[in-house]
């Protein structure tokens, strides 16, 4: 039992990062029809970028995160829409995701051969350490995983839903056209997501890199649990991807307790399936449209 | 009704009976019924939202209705698939353009009519064309599309995919034929020639019609018969000059 | 006169393929056995993609899961063949080509019933389950698939007896089943099949109002794209000799989904030039050293970025430029007829 509940907090922990990709990578969905394959890498990145800084450049720690979140900002929130998204948005959705494919490989590569194939230490604010709770063992990392990400999502909530230029952006995401002719600059706001998104990527690279290392291919389990976290949870709504990233945070957890190790990876994506084929809206989503 | 008894020969080609269709609380389609008969060209109007639209698409399967039936030369058909029933006779056309922009004008015509004939393996095995050419060429002609044949259907004129589509819908030679707008966005010239191609065909094909359409001019002097909607309901069912006549009709068109 | 634009085309496509078949038969005589390889890998691949390019390219279903059915392909062609395999070398490769084909062609049927329900972007995330589950087992199954230590001592085919040591005469060998098995479907893409499967992909809903059966369509792009992979597997287990999990992992996935899209999707010589693009050209880039994969990716997103339609889209686009000048051309002529 107190096993149970312990799988159960760190779940939750798992999941925060989860639901930070998943929120990311339903914005950009919604916004441009962006399916980002690239979102894993996203995660990856950050962390790679700061320990660079500090490798290459010398800079004390501050001013390497400084920088590597200027420029991921500047690369993978305003590049990544005007070099990438932007011309090719009018091909379809395919040539789009394919591009981002191309661009995994491409950061994953980059950062192999351009920084380690090894997995790096990354600083944590948060001391090592542990507290009882419920009579389960808790490590410090994982509560504050949890509590800043909820924080960083609970304030996007009330950005989105309180501030004007939030509201904008929502209408933006769920009517492009009707947000337009309400004389939004859907150009402006479109772009404000992809900031986002790069934004939460930086927050969960920065809390995940400290416990799982610094490394290349973390990307790839982040990226899946990203995607099954967004369909699960209802691909066209945000409170749906946080959803989703918990629920997928906690089946991980549990199915590494419980389900053999080799087919772990497996129980995750069989939630997906069953998801897809008796409520392909999600969980929490709504309907898009019917398939006659 | 003991019509059935005296006449069983030539029942209605098509008889929709009490037919309603919900979505939640609203009545698109409130308890609808006519019969069309046997070489007949019956028009359906209506002002917008009266469930025409919504009524064809219960008779061609495209939605299940609520309540009520279908039948086709006596046979229940309500809630088959499109294709089936496509198979069985049944063809339309679609009120937003329904080509396929990247096929020529003449494999659109071989497509429409290539699931009519023979099996899935011979439509593998046989010639490309599924020995459809002639047919094809047939259409091209009669509907005066010859000099684009070979033209990608995506780059034709709107009134012209408008005949492409039309031609699609008889190239199987149909028994019922169920036209959602032709007339709509169609040019004055071009219009002219699409009553008469499409009043041709009657005659030559037998073939039945219900026409769905907002041009007065052209359901008035096309069809022999008119369903008159409104809010779900059919209001009045006769020949043109009976419909300009009735009060009901001309008070839900001219009354407010 | 150019009465038939895309009768020739498709003619276009059958007359390059023959004299390619051709040139590539007489070709490689001077390549080392490492050429050899790349070539032979090339037309395998371009086989796989070619499934691929059905699925998506022509009926418009994406997936995500070639790879694990050319690994299917791949280890049932071990399982066969191999010395102290379920019939062992010799004549059985054959056998093994069809079993491989008839195992991914249900397990493509399988899974195209998911395509029946599910639209675009939720297709391939069941597909990518899929390859992610047939992964594990490759990876984790280990009595019957070697596990991570693989699975070697595939024997190359013997055609009348002989057995197809020779890597110049195995390249032979791949190249006229490559041809067959593209003879194939060019027939079938030119057969009322082939305009079922872009109407499905165009626009589904009047397909159906045409009385185009699109479930049995759906099922088969599937299917027969899936088999594909495959018979392509069957040609890589002896092409490489020895399989492990990796060449079949959802990467592989990734990349022939992108082959297929850089090399033209919806266009017969697409998957080949795409093919070539992604295995012949990392071949080459093998010199730069590891940097080989990152220049690829490069590349690739540069091509997308000028031609979303892939290399072949290239061709098309100037083609039906022309096209559509000359009909330009017919039409005033015939305006100036009426008008005079």
């Amino acid at each position: 039992m107190d096993q149970f509940v312990q799988l159960i907090l760190a779940g939750l922990a798992t999941g925060a990062i989860y639901a930070l990709a998943a929120i990311g990578f339903t914005l950009v969905w919604q916004t441009s029809q962006t399916i980002n394959f690239a979102q894993g890498e996203f995660v990856m990145l950050p962390a790679i970028l700061v320990l660079a800084a500090v490798k290459f450049l010398h800079a004390p720690l501050p001013v390497a995160v400084l920088m590597a979140v200027g420029g991921f900002l500047l690369l993978f929130g305003f590049g990544f829409k005007q070099y990438i998204v932007n011309p090719m948005a009018r091909h379809g959705i395919l040539p789009l995701a394919i591009a981002t494919m191309a661009l995994s490989i491409l950061m994953k590569e980059s950062a192999k051969d351009g920084f380690s194939a090894e997995a790096q230490q990354f600083p944590s604010l948060v001391p090592e350490g542990a507290i009882q709770l419920f009579g389960a063992t808790l490590s410090l990392r994982d509560i504050a995983i949890f509590v800043v990400a909820v924080v960083a999502i609970v304030g996007l909530q009330l950005f989105v839903t309180r501030t004007k230029t939030g509201r904008m952006m929502q209408a933006t995401a769920q009517n492009p056209t009707v947000a337009r002719i309400l004389g939004i600059s859907t150009e402006k706001m479109i772009l404000l997501t992809f900031l986002i998104n790069a934004g939460l990527a930086i927050l969960a690279s920065f809390l995940i890199s400290p416990v799982y290392l610094a490394k290349f291919s973390n990307g790839e389990v982040i990226g899946t649990a990203a995607f099954i976290a967004a369909i699960v949870g209802g691909f066209n709504q945000v409170r749906g991807a946080l959803a989703g990233g918990f629920i997928v945070g906690l089946v991980d957890n549990l199915a590494a307790a419980y389900v053999s190790s080799a087919y772990r990876a497996a129980v995750p994506l069989v939630l997906l399936v069953l998801v897809i084929l008796f409520k392909p809206e999600g969980l929490l989503g709504s309907k898009e449209e019917r398939t006659v | 009704m003991n019509a059935h008894v005296n006449l069983p020969a030539s029942g209605p080609v098509l008889k929709v009976d009490g037919l309603k269709k919900h979505f939640g609380g609203i009545k698109a389609v409130d308890g609808v019924s006519f019969e069309v008969f046997e070489g007949e060209i019956l028009g359906i109007i209506g002002p917008n939202g009266c469930g025409k639209s919504t009524l064809f698409n219960c008779i061609l399967g495209q939605l299940q209705p609520t309540e009520g039936a279908v039948t086709l030369d006596g046979e229940a058909i309500t809630g088959l698939f499109p294709a089936e029933l496509n198979r069985r006779g049944v063809s339309r056309t679609f009120q937003l353009l329904q080509v396929f922009p990247n096929l020529t004008v003449r494999e659109n015509l071989i497509l429409a009519g290539q699931e009519h004939q023979g099996s899935m393996l011979s439509r593998l095995l046989g010639p490309k064309d599924a020995g459809l050419t002639a047919e094809a060429e047939k259409m091209i002609g009669f509907f005066n599309l010859g000099h684009l044949a070979d033209s990608k259907a995506g780059g034709l004129s709107y009134g012209q995919q408008k005949l492409l589509d039309a031609a699609m819908a008889f190239m199987a030679g149909p028994r019922l034929v169920l036209l959602d707008e032709p007339a709509g966005g169609v040019n004055l010239t071009m219009l002219a020639s699409l009553k008469e191609r499409l009043e041709a065909i009657n005659k030559e094909q037998g073939a039945t019609f219900v026409v769905i359409e907002h041009n007065m001019d052209f359901v008035m002097s096309l069809c022999s018969r008119v369903v008159v909607m409104a809010e779900g309901k059919v209001l009045a069912i006769g020949t043109p000059a009976e419909i300009r006549a009735n009060p009901a009709v001309i008070e839900a068109y001219l009354g407010h | 006169m150019t009465r038939h634009p895309v009768f020739s085309r498709i003619d276009a496509n059958l007359a390059t393929l023959l004299i390619g078949a051709v040139i590539l038969w007489f070709a490689p005589a001077g390549l080392k056995s490492y050429g050899l390889y790349v070539i032979s890998l090339w037309l395998v691949m371009s086989i796989a993609a070619m499934g691929l390019n059905l699925t998506l390219g022509y009926a418009g279903l994406k997936s995500l899961a070639q790879a694990a059915f050319l690994g299917i392909g791949a280890y049932t062609t071990a399982l066969i063949t191999a010395k102290g395999g379920i019939i062992g070398p010799g004549w059985s490769w054959p056998l093994a080509f069809v079993v491989s084909g008839a195992i991914t062609f249900f397990a493509g049927v399988i899974l195209g019933f998911p395509a029946l329900r599910v639209k675009f972007h939720y297709l391939a995330f069941v597909t990518l389950s899929f390859a992610t589950v047939m992964f594990l087992i490759f990876r984790n199954e280990q009595w019957l698939t070697g596990g991570v230590y693989g699975f070697s001592n595939i024997p190359r085919p013997s055609v009348m007896g002989s057995k197809l040591d020779n890597d110049l005469a195995f390249f032979r060998f791949v190249l006229v089943v490559t041809v067959l098995l593209s003879l194939a479907m060019w027939w079938m893409l030119r057969s009322p099949w082939g305009r079922a499967f872009t109407a499905l992909r165009e626009n589904p809903l009047r397909a159906a109002s045409l009385g185009i059966n699109l479930r049995a369509y759906t099922l088969l792009a599937f299917a027969i794209g899936s088999a594909y992979g495959g018979f392509a597997g069957a040609l890589y287990a002896p092409l490489v000799e020895f399989i492990d999990p990796a060449p079949f992992a959802i990467s592989a996935s990734f990349v022939l989904l992108l082959t297929v899209v850089v090399g033209g999707q919806g266009y017969f010589l697409g998957p080949f030039l795409g093919a070539a693009f992604s295995y012949v050209l990392p071949e080459v880039l093998r010199a730069t050293g590891g940097l080989y994969l990152l220049i690829y990716a490069a590349l690739v997103l540069i091509l997308l970025l000028i031609t979303p339609q892939g290399i072949i889209g290239i061709v098309e686009k100037m083609r039906e430029n022309r096209r559509q000048k000359a009909a330009q051309e017919q039409r005033n002529a015939s305006k100036v007829m009426l008008e005079a």
